[in-house]
């Protein structure tokens, strides 16, 4: 497997979560990943999708685009919403930090990405959107060379 | 559905099955605080054991129901044997102020002290 890549749209619904984390971990199969890091990787993408849902949209309707590149033995997921945007990134991403608490949030959205996953950026203006970054190695493909 | 809803007064269990995200937490939080305004329940026990998944949005409804039941002079119990789920509640500080049991039985036995 050297490189792979799709897309997918979808409104702003939250029963849209679970379909984002079933095609993602559909796609995600090919490197043949182990039931921990299967779990890590549609945990985090509905992290990222709910925020697109009820951070970006705040419910309203909108398009979430979800694309997921592998490259040789590591899967990208990127999650882009065209919603409110984030003011201060560095806060946004503190653990426990929420806008929400009404909503009970409980503002470790981030840090579940973070954890789960080896790499996370995020990039968004305000009344623009919000593009959420993410990379996992998937190590067991190594031995399958 | 993603969950069901028992009495056993005063505890009231929620069975949660499958992946509980925040579609399911939107509707299981409606539920269950109707429930809870039912007389004689005092403590919730969440029972987490058919999980395969839950992401932060479960967090969130946990902390929220552990609220209602404190001004009740309630307490909330957990039931969890999936390792991912027990990662996630250990990285929310929870164990701080919830215990978490292998099974509803000992759950109840526990909270009865
Ligand atoms: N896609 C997004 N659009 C706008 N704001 C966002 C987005 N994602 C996250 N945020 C902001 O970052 C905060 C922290 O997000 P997160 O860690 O997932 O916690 P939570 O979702 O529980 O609030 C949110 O409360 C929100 O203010
Ligand atoms: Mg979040």
């Amino acid at each position: 497997m050297d490189k792979n890549y799709m897309k997918l749209e979808f409104l702003s619904r939250s029963n849209n979560e679970s379909f984002a984390r079933v095609v993602v971990a559909a796609f995600a199969s090919q490197l043949d990943p182990t039931l921990e890091e299967l779990s890590d990787i549609k945990t985090a993408v509905s992290e990222a999708v709910t925020n697109a849902i009820i951070h970006g949209y705040e419910y309203g309707e909108g398009t979430v685009i979800l694309e997921a590149t592998i490259e040789d033995n590591v899967i990208e997921i990127v999650v882009i919403d065209k919603g409110k945007g984030i003011g201060d990134i560095k806060q946004a991403m503190e653990p426990f930090y929420t806008s929400k608490p009404d909503l009970e949030r409980s503002g470790m959205g981030f840090t579940v990405m973070e954890t789960f996953m080896d790499d996370l950026q995020v990039e968004s203006e305000k009344d623009v959107g919000t593009k959420v970054i993410m990379r996992k190695k998937i190590n067991r493909s190594i031995d399958k060379e | 559905m993603g969950f069901t809803l028992e009495v056993k007064k005063p505890n009231l269990i929620v069975h949660f099955y499958g992946e509980l995200d925040h579609h399911i937490t939107e509707k299981a939080r409606l539920s269950i605080d109707q429930k809870y305004l039912e007389n004689d329940i005092k403590n919730i026990i969440l029972d987490l054991s058919q999980l395969t998944l839950m992401d932060s949005s479960g967090i969130g409804l946990i902390m929220g129901r552990y609220k209602n039941v404190i001004s009740k002079n309630g307490k909330i119990a957990l039931i969890s044997s999936n390792v991912y789920i027990d990662r996630l509640i250990k990285m929310s500080g929870l164990l701080k102020i919830i215990n978490v049991y292998s099974n509803v039985d000992q759950a109840i036995t526990n909270l009865e002290r």
